[in-house]
């Protein structure tokens, strides 16, 4: 048959891997910054722009969507065309994508500094954003599904398999997760509350790791490692077995995140079982990818690629290993809400996610540029600053998680707890924070030493924009060789693979949501607990805004260590009219289900203003705007609407009179002030978070007293 | 309070059973269809990115 000639696209390929590049380095400055504020708070320059509750989800969008974004689509657009030798489906289609992309992004980084933001971990983006990220996310999948249908090569490998699998599942999470119910252009409320909206975020921001920050990886994995290697994959077979079972197994692991917390302790047991069952796709694809070195381990002595992947797959065993024992209720008492959990993931990205992106930088751009790496032995400082920063990170984080821990759950020989103040146990892991903030910065400079590497490789060569090739067209009418059809049946039908990855990724979803969907008649209903008072939504919203969640939980575990120091463990039925779900995963203070009460309203007052002349040695930053910004009444009645849609029982008619109501409970709170010698002003923000975090925990304390003979 | 959930649900104790059996079965075709299947097709599929990118590049489909 005739060859065809044809070119590649690197265009398309440059453009993602320079946004990778520069969004790499914006989001690990960012992240950089956050370390350095948990030790020595005035880093955030006193801005609210720039707070730690503000900047912690602008790191992580940063991160996972831009920098490892970009370098998903890089890859894909890069590895799709020349495994199916085919150009993209659509150059237009190819630059929506792009420039799409990169408008969300930038949204992304307006607006969370502004405190729009959901506050649902790795989905903090509002609404209209939402909106752009499912279009442009459709365009990304029109784009790869129309290159497949139009390939030359007959048979998917592998890789494509992760991808598609890549493309179906994260619109299927996303779209769930994102379900809000708008009040204004930038300003939503979760669809689901309490419990459900737990479940629902917790599929989603496991699924995200598993989905975005996985699977496109382990694709990766198999098109780059045996490109740079000059040698098949170990074994094609395991890889078969290796996409198949850990795309059915991921999606079941969601509820992981939530042990010992109000979700129905099915739910949870159904996330630790699944997640120990996907030990073992993880390290059968691990050994895959490093079994395919073999014999060819003198080589990764001298390239520094090999020697990226090489970490990078470590990294990746480790991490899968460690996420399941974590998993282990008895592991998760220790670990969870501690640095422990910021030592794992970061594992998996600076380690995995990172390091991959590296070695596919490195093999790449200089082919792309038709010549030669600019300086191996920069990229080998650049893996050893790498290495060593990956290590200064973990290691102080692990050591720092398991110390606070057990500060938090020891115990004197009267049965009390030894570090009653939670800001003992902050102060003792100062030092930690302070080596892991050194470990980013060497991370940081290895990739700034690797970008001025790929730089002068770039201009020492020159660039193909259009790679010529040549491919034969496929055959109209196909004829098997050898064996029968049921060999090729996938590879052979990209439409129907896909629909059986929906199918195989929606059952674990829909196993988990159905019966917790049903909850909501069956929660045990605590007749206490009522619908926030419209000051006490203005503070709840304020709240959300500064990124509170980021450092303190909402959720007291049945642990005698958390009773004795919080009060009653959480119920679901305290949690029905909280759209969105406050729970947190980090304790960086302590918890605040029931700080309502505990305080008097001037200690909150003082607190916000200077925390540290409060509470001498804390590291929560001050927030003086909250002194000087005033409540929107205007946005009352929008909320108190939109909630009742979603379920919250306000009165009919109440938006009506809702703020009188508001002005009402700012006057308490202004005139208790005042007899403490504070004069505020009745509408300042800070009226409104007192009121919000004076309510905490108010619920369960009325119930307890009602039981009261 | 699981116990009412899922009472609240006909015929649950089922639904585990089903979903069981589903992918019990789809990963023994699965393991039958990887365990059976033609070497040399295996082994093209393996050595598909290696086959080179640019010029050169010669179709291995063997229909071909």
């Amino acid at each position: 048959m005739e060859l065809q000639k044809f070119y590649y696209d690197n265009k398309i390929v440059k453009a993602f891997y320079i946004a990778t590049v520069v969004f790499g380095l914006v989001g690990m400055l960012v992240g950089l910054t956050a370390a350095i504020q948990l030790f020595y708070p005035i880093f955030n320059f006193n801005l609210q722009y720039t707070t730690f509750g503000r900047i912690r989800p602008l790191h992580t969008n940063a991160i996972i969507f831009a920098f490892v974004g970009n370098a998903i689509f890089g890859a894909v657009y890069y590895s799709l065309q020349r495994l199916l030798k085919t150009r993209m489906f659509s150059d237009l289609l190819s630059w929506v994508h792009f420039w799409g992309w990169q408008l969300i992004i930038l949204a992304a980084a307006i607006t969370l500094p502004l405190g729009f933001t959901t506050s649902k971990e790795y989905a903090e983006l509002e609404w209209p954003i939402d909106i752009a990220i499912t279009i442009v996310w459709v365009v990304f999948g029109i784009n790869m599904i129309g290159t497949i249908l139009r390939r030359r090569e007959r048979h998917m490998y592998v890789a494509i398999w992760f991808y598609l699998a890549t493309f179906v599942t994260v619109a299927v999470l996303h779209i769930v997760n994102s379900f809000e119910i708008p009040v204004t252009f930038f300003k939503s409320y979760s669809w689901y509350a309490g419990v459900q909206d737990a479940l629902v975020q917790w599929w989603y921001g496991h699924n995200a790791v598993a989905f975005f920050l996985t699977t496109p990886f382990l694709g990766m994995m198999y098109y780059y490692l045996p490109k740079a290697a000059n040698r098949p994959v170990y074994s094609y077979k395991l890889s078969i077995i290796h996409f198949w079972s850990l795309i059915f197994i991921y999606i079941w692991a969601g509820p992981h995140h939530l042990l010992y917390t109000s979700l129905p302790d099915w739910a949870q047991s159904l996330g630790t079982v699944f997640s120990i069952m996907l030990i073992a796709p993880s390290w059968g694809g691990a050994l895959n990818g490093l079994m395919t070195l073999r014999g060819a381990w003198d080589r990764v002595r001298e390239d520094p690629v090999l020697k990226f992947i090489v970490v990078a797959i470590t990294a990746y065993s480790m991490a899968v290993l460690e996420g399941p024992l974590l998993s282990l209720k008895n592991v998760n008492a220790i670990t969870h809400f501690t640095d422990w959990i910021v030592a794992h993931v970061h594992l998996g990205a600076l380690g995995w996610n990172g390091f991959l992106v590296f070695a596919v930088l490195y093999w790449t751009i200089p082919r792309m540029w038709n010549t030669t790496l600019y300086s191996k032995k920069m990229a080998n400082a650049h893996f050893w600053l790498g290495t060593l920063g990956i290590i200064f990170y973990a290691l102080p984080m692990y050591v720092s998680g398991l110390t606070q821990s057990l500060m938090w759950k020891e115990f004197n020989a009267d049965g009390f707890l030894v570090y009653k103040n939670f800001l003992e146990t902050t102060v003792a892991i100062l030092p930690l924070h302070m080596l892991r903030a050194i470990g980013g910065s060497l991370y940081l400079t290895g990739f700034i030493l690797m970008t001025y590497n790929l730089i002068k490789t770039a201009y020492a060569g020159k660039f193909i924009a259009n790679e010529e090739a040549q491919a034969a067209p496929l055959a109209k009418e196909y004829v098997a060789t050898s064996g029968g059809w049921h060999y090729r049946v996938l590879e052979n039908k990209p439409i129907l693979f896909t629909v059986l990855s929906l199918v195989a990724i929606l059952i674990g979803g829909i196993v988990e949501m159905v019966p917790t969907f049903l909850i909501k008649s069956n929660v045990p209903t605590i007749s206490s607990v009522k619908p926030y008072s419209p000051l006490e939504l203005h503070g709840r919203d304020i709240y959300i805004r500064e990124g509170c969640v980021g450092c303190h939980t909402q959720m007291v575990r049945p642990f005698r260590s958390e009773t004795e120091r919080y009060g009653e463990y959480s119920k679901a039925g305290e949690f029905v009219y909280d759209h969105p779900f406050l729970w947190g995963s980090k304790r960086t203070g302590p918890d605040l289900a029931r700080v309502g009460g505990k305080y008097s309203n001037s200690w909150h007052y003082n607190h916000l203003l200077a925390p540290d002349a409060v509470s001498t040695g804390s590291i929560m930053p001050s927030y003086p705007w909250l002194f000087e910004q005033t409540i929107n009444l205007g946005l009352t009645a929008g909320k108190i609407n939109a909630l009742r849609k979603i379920g919250v029982p306000y009165a009919e008619d109440y938006e009506a009179t809702a703020n009188e109501d508001l002005k009402k409970q700012a006057a308490e709170i202004t005139s208790s002030l005042k007899a403490d010698g504070i004069e505020t002003p009745s509408d300042a923000e800070i009226v409104a978070v007192i009121a919000y975090l004076q309510r905490l925990g108010k619920d369960i304390k009325a119930e307890k007293e009602n039981e009261q003979p | 309070m699981e116990k009412n959930v899922l009472q609240h649900i006909d015929h649950i104790a089922t639904w585990p059973v089903i979903s069981f059996i589903i992918f019990f079965l789809f990963f023994l075709c699965l393991l039958w269809w990887v365990f059976t299947a033609d070497k040399k097709f295996i082994k093209e599929m393996s050595e598909l990115p290696l086959q080179e990118d640019s010029k050169d590049s010669t179709p291995k489909n063997p229909s071909v």
